[in-house]
């Protein structure tokens, strides 16, 4: 593959061909990762243009890149037909109590992992690491059950509460990893100046490990924020719905007659593409160093 | 110190730990009750029952698993098209995304660039993407038809035909996913090689072909597997996209195995039947995981073991 004839071609560039060589497969590489790139990009700026286009330029043939008369108010538009604004408020409410909860809990779990030594304690860590393997199938239906039996039905609490209960076990785990690097000395030294376990976690093991908290946060955000079948399972009323499920039913929503509705979907879809995207570029390297982690036990 | 007090400080020691530990991961211990093993249970016991919400549950015995197996007539071509999308799917999701990292690991000028361009189709929340491909993969004025129009290709109807709907729900997963995780995963993994190994090689005389399959496949095997079991998993699951672009159609063309359970469950509301098809499920994934973990001895290469 042209991956390590480049290597190799790196390193012996005393003859012609050889360097003539190396030229061309950096050529070909280049050409082929910008084709690539394009290609991934296409559907985003695609969906932006038809976000910006007039309901019937939607349908010309052959189709135009560029919005012939730009449209910005399709983006005011999608708050005027369907509850955008409240389901904006609602994804907000959920994320902010999951990455709230998330960071909070799982770092104390991960901090009970990683600093004590309890019995079972390696057969407790195995086993919430199994947890996430098993598929999500085998659990909702029971949680939906126990969810309509204590009538929190149709509301966000069942978005949210359950995160407070260990936080996640990719969390759980990332933070643990992380708190293993920290020297346990640290903690003894605090323990011999009389600080109690939890003056440990808040004031050395938590601001020491601030990258991983933002991985946790940064996932916990996007967790929440993409999250489809949970709202879907839950939720009921149109009021009530996050962005993800509103953007499904603004699919088949009743709008005023014959009112197109392409444009507007495209318009609602760059929206709630746009916060992840943002965060990708505001924190890009605890993206990086988060996924980085959820590799190494492999 | 004598010896009998600091045997009772070691002890008093072993208790403190245990205590304190117990007491930091209890939030942990509470959700794993009341989030799995309960609802894992009370699943177990709903998958041999008739419970339709409305009357109390009624034990059934193994009906509802013969049933699923011998009459249900959606419970095989489920399974079917749930696992033709596995393999077709997963097989070219890892080879798209090690091709991925390969090209950015050459030291591409810019690679940051490429690497936000290739990961961000995996930020786009699933919803987003399936309304977002149904645009692209319109019949008339798609982004995908008018493309392959202008190489002479007439596109087929993609979601709307029964012989087009699984490619193109494959190619949507492969636009969201081979750029993702999986992608940085297999990067961090090039980049664990160590250049010793290519150097030793280069003495030898090895091209890169060879270097390639001789050292970089077998160093990044156990990335490769890592990402192979995740990605199995993730395709017996596939849901989201489904269901808000085809809504398993047309003529159920895509009516996978995760929408069979949803439906059964909460469209129908037959929870007990619904839970036998979810622990059906979960029994095909453990065995294929099973699989894979005993086949991984023969190819997965742990340096250092």
């Amino acid at each position: 593959m042209e991956t390590t004839s480049v290597m190799r071609a790196d390193k012996s560039v005393k003859h012609g061909s050889e360097y003539w060589k190396r030229y061309a497969w950096r050529g070909v590489i280049y050409l082929f990762t910008i084709a690539l790139g394009i290609i991934f990009m296409l559907p985003f700026i695609w969906t932006l243009s038809s976000a910006f286009k007039n309901p019937w330029e939607l349908y010309i043939f052959p189709p135009t890149w560029i919005p012939q008369e730009p449209r910005p108010y399709n983006f005011v538009r999608v708050f005027e037909v369907v509850p955008f604004a409240r389901w904006i408020y609602n994804s907000i409410l959920v994320a902010f109590f999951n990455v709230a909860a998330q960071v909070l809990v799982a770092s104390a779990v991960a901090f009970g992992f990683s600093r004590f030594r309890f019995k079972g304690r390696n057969v407790l860590f195995v086993m919430m690491l199994s947890t996430m393997m098993l598929p999500v199938h085998v659990t909702i239906i029971p949680t939906f059950l126990m969810f309509r039996y204590i009538g929190w039905l149709d509301t966000l609490l069942p978005l949210i509460v359950p995160a407070f209960f260990g936080g996640g076990a990719f969390n759980i785990f990332l933070l643990r990893q992380f708190f293993m690097t920290i020297p346990l000395d640290f903690d003894e030294a605090a323990y011999v100046d009389g600080a109690s376990s939890f003056t440990i976690f808040a004031k050395l093991i938590m601001p020491l490990s601030k990258p991983a908290i933002s991985t946790v946060a940064i996932f916990a955000f996007l967790g929440s924020w993409n999250n489809f079948l949970g709202p879907l399972i839950f939720l009921n009323s149109a009021r009530n719905f996050t962005v993800s499920l509103g953007i499904n039913y603004f699919k088949v929503a009743p709008l005023d007659a014959g009112e197109p509705r392409d444009h507007l979907l495209m318009a609602a879809s760059t929206l709630i593409t746009l916060p992840g995207i943002i965060l990708f570029f505001a924190a890009q390297r605890y993206f990086i160093s988060g996924i980085v982690m959820s590799g190494i036990k492999g | 110190m004598d010896v009998g007090s600091r045997r009772a400080k070691i002890s008093g020691e072993t208790r403190r730990q245990n205590i304190l530990g117990y007491l930091w991961i209890s939030p942990w211990i509470l959700g794993f009750i009341l989030f799995t093993v309960g609802p894992m249970l009370a699943s177990v016991v709903l998958s041999f029952t008739n419970y339709r919400i409305i009357t109390p549950p009624r034990w059934t015995g193994i009906r509802n698993y013969v049933f699923a197996l011998t009459q249900d007539r959606l419970f095989w071509p489920s399974m079917g098209r749930t696992f033709y999308f596995m393999l077709i799917s997963v097989p070219l999701g890892l080879l798209g995304s090690l091709l991925l990292a390969v090209l950015l690991n050459q030291r591409v000028r810019g690679e940051s660039v490429f690497r936000t361009f290739f990961y961000l189709p995996s930020l786009t929340p699933a919803a987003a993407a399936a309304i977002l491909w149904v645009w692209l993969l319109h019949y008339e004025v798609g982004l995908v038809n008018h493309l392959l129009s202008i190489i002479g290709v007439s596109g087929p109807p993609w979601l709307a035909s029964v012989r087009w709907a699984m490619p193109a729900m494959i190619l949507i997963s492969l636009w969201t996913g081979i750029g993702g995780g999986r992608m940085i995963i297999f990067l961090a993994g090039l980049q664990g090689v160590s250049q010793e190994l290519y150097e030793a090689a280069d003495i030898d005389g090895a091209g890169g072909w060879r270097k390639f399959l001789n050292i970089t496949l077998p160093m990044i095997s156990p990335t490769i597997f890592f990402n192979l079991i995740l990605g199995i998993i993730g395709a017996l699951q596939v849901f989201t996209t489904a269901f808000i672009a085809t809504e398993g159609g047309p003529g159920r063309a895509t009516w996978f195995f995760a929408l069979h359970i949803y439906s059964n469950a909460f469209q129908y509301f037959d929870m007990g039947y619904a839970s036998t098809l979810a622990w059906i499920l979960f029994l095909v994934l453990l065995v294929f995981t099973l699989i894979q973990l005993r086949l991984s001895d023969q190819w997965v290469y742990y340096a250092g073991s």
